[in-house]
């Protein structure tokens, strides 16, 4: 095996056999993949299988057992400070300041992410006009309805453009439409430069990536385009695909 | 630095934007000065008392006289037998009977002895010892009264001084006790319940992702509730001062340095808190429980320590709340100087640094 990850600009997310183990438990068996720039990588997967394990492991928030990793050029276990700097993160859970409004919330993270006070000012009102949130500036984000509280976490998590953006089941429980809108402000960070990480539940979705991997019981099963493992499983849809690999899990979701 | 102050103006807007908290916080002190200092009092007065002299003579009028003069004590009721000494308790009618005994006169000149009794309705202890104290204070006085026209050879009269609080005013005591118990409140409840909140949120977990450090997240925290701590210190030294006329008699730099040093207890305390819980409501509920009863309890605020059993003794050696007021009545009220609270000081300076490493190992910085 060879153990030094080879450096390359073009590859932002590095994997090899990153492992997690909870006591007896292994939440992610050695798992291997790489994410190049400006890519939209699907990670999937049932719940229990790992993703989000996975996923805190690449951000930092949790320390590998075995494996290394790199993110945007730094190694997740020595260089986490770098790598946090260097990346966005939005959670599962709906994760801005309900009590502050609109526009603390960007000036917050853009604080904590070191910007300067014309920068945030600009790219503040820059995003108003993009999200059509000209009005909405000085609510309460608590007052706002979901779809819109999450294009605005997600517009948080980029604030600081960063090489790299996780997003960790961004669009649960949000209608169609919203989803939709949401998933252009995805590919508009892509066409800036900003490679996305993104787990969901949605097989839609997956369709929207231009690659995909499939986790079962803390393993990558399959990772390719959609088109490709479509091919592959003889599959009609994203779906199907998956239907195929999660019934092979032992693992019962949680 | 930049990323310090983003993050504390956060704080104040969480706070001042729950108006209902700060409110609370606010007014705390006063309502529990006020309340301390005017409606809960462990002073006894105007004591309800029923009188049972079957012979009406000169001796027990002077004494029931002496009685309902005293401001501790109202005659509200005269009964002819014995009987009546029951329904009196029962309904509440008067919490202590004095009962003269058959020519009661007669046998004090006759003899030279004569006998009352004392009947407390003792269901409050304390109250009870006080007002039966007062009550037998009286009676002796009468008693040298008779005296002082028969000269006694033997004359021991003792003469009891209160040092520092002369007139043996409450507010001299509970001023330190309710500066001890709001700071824990404000500091350490509060603190913890904030950061508490933010695992709950969820928003914990982005900061952790982002590259702001655990102690910028910790210091700015903080900051709030000091500043809302010296806000009440503030008040709480105003009101005791103008409204209850407790005099700060000693320096009042020593009152701020001991005080801000409790106050550090105290953040640390809830820094702790917040460390070893997931929830607000069990963040509150190990503030409530395992701060707020002790230092209510066991800190010498409301029971005195010395009278408490060994063991207990014990534990209020580990109770902040307590050192602090003992450092408090020392230089509020006894006037000394810093040099003669150096244990009380040493003590708390020890607590704070074992609470903030302890609590500064456990605070994650990572998810697991």
């Amino acid at each position: 095996m060879n153990n030094t990850i080879q450096h390359n600009p073009n590859k932002v997310i590095i994997a090899e056999n990153l492992t997690k183990k909870f006591g007896n438990f292994t939440a992610v068996d050695h798992i291997s993949f790489e994410v190049e720039k400006g890519e939209i990588f699907g990670f999937l997967g049932a719940n229990g299988a790992g993703k989000t394990t996975a996923m805190r492991m690449l951000c930092g928030l949790s320390t590998p057992t075995g494996g290394k990793g790199e993110v945007a050029g730094f190694d997740i276990g020595s260089q986490t400070e770098l790598v946090k700097k260097s990346i966005g993160y939005m959670s599962q859970k709906f994760s801005l300041y309900d009590d502050l409004k609109v526009w603390e919330n960007l000036e917050l993270f853009g604080g904590i992410y070191g910007m300067n006070n014309n920068e945030i000012k600009e790219k503040t009102n820059d995003l108003m006009k993009v999200l059509k949130f000209e009005n909405l500036r000085d609510n309460l984000v608590g007052s706002l309805p979901l779809g819109f509280k999450q294009k605005l976490a997600f517009s948080v998590s980029i604030f600081h453009s960063p090489k790299v953006v996780f997003l960790d089941e961004p669009t649960g429980g949000v209608d169609p439409i919203t989803r939709r809108q949401f998933w252009e402000l995805i590919y508009d960070a892509t066409s800036r430069g900003i490679t996305v990480f993104v787990t969901t539940h949605y097989m839609d979705e997956a369709e929207y990536c231009d690659r995909v991997s499939i986790m079962v019981d803390g393993r990558i099963e399959a990772l390719d385009s959609p088109k490709n493992l479509k091919s592959q499983f003889n599959a009609k849809s994203m779906d199907e695909v998956f239907q195929q690999l999660a019934r092979k899990s032992t693992r019962k979701a949680d | 630095m930049k990323q310090l102050l983003s993050f504390i103006r956060k704080e104040f807007y969480h706070i001042l934007r729950d108006r209902t908290t700060v409110m609370i916080l606010l007014l705390m002190p006063i309502i529990q000065i006020i309340l301390f200092g005017f409606a809960l009092t462990t002073e006894v007065k105007n004591t309800e008392v029923a009188v049972l002299a079957p012979t009406n003579d000169e001796a027990s009028s002077r004494i029931i006289e002496k009685l309902n003069a005293s401001a501790y004590f109202d005659v509200v009721a005269r009964i002819q037998n014995t009987d009546e000494i029951q329904p009196i308790f029962r309904d509440a009618k008067a919490k202590l009977v004095v009962v003269f005994e058959d020519h009661f006169a007669e046998k004090l000149h006759q003899t030279g002895k004569a006998h009352i009794q004392l009947i407390a309705d003792a269901t409050d202890p304390n109250a009870a010892t006080s007002f039966t104290f007062y009550a037998s204070n009286i009676i002796g006085a009468y008693q040298q009264e008779l005296m002082g026209s028969n000269v006694n050879p033997y004359q021991i009269i003792p003469e009891v001084k209160m040092l520092y609080n002369p007139q043996m005013i409450g507010a001299f005591n509970f001023v330190p006790g309710v500066l001890g118990m709001i700071m824990i409140l404000i500091c350490a409840m509060m603190t913890s319940i904030a950061i508490v909140r933010e695992k709950e949120m969820g928003t914990m977990e982005i900061l952790l992702v982002s590259p702001m450090k655990p102690i910028y997240t910790i210091l700015s925290k903080i900051t709030p509730y000091f500043v809302l701590s010296i806000v009440n210190f503030s008040t709480i030294m105003l009101l005791s001062v103008f409204v209850l006329h407790v005099p700060i008699a000693g320096s009042f730099v020593s009152l701020v340095v001991v005080s801000l040093l409790y106050i550090f207890v105290a953040l640390a305390l809830g820094l702790l808190i917040s460390t070893l819980t997931s929830s607000q409501t069990a963040a509150m509920l190990i503030s409530g429980m395992a701060l707020m009863i002790p230092v209510m309890l066991l800190s010498g605020m409301i029971f005195p320590i010395e009278n408490m059993p060994l063991v207990l003794q014990w534990v209020s050696d580990i109770i902040p709340a307590k050192w602090y007021i003992t450092a408090v009545k020392a230089i509020m009220i006894k006037g000394l100087g810093i040099t003669s609270v150096l244990k009380e000081v040493g003590i708390l300076s020890f607590m704070a640094v074992v609470l903030v490493t302890v609590s500064l190992k456990k605070f994650k910085v990572r998810l697991e």
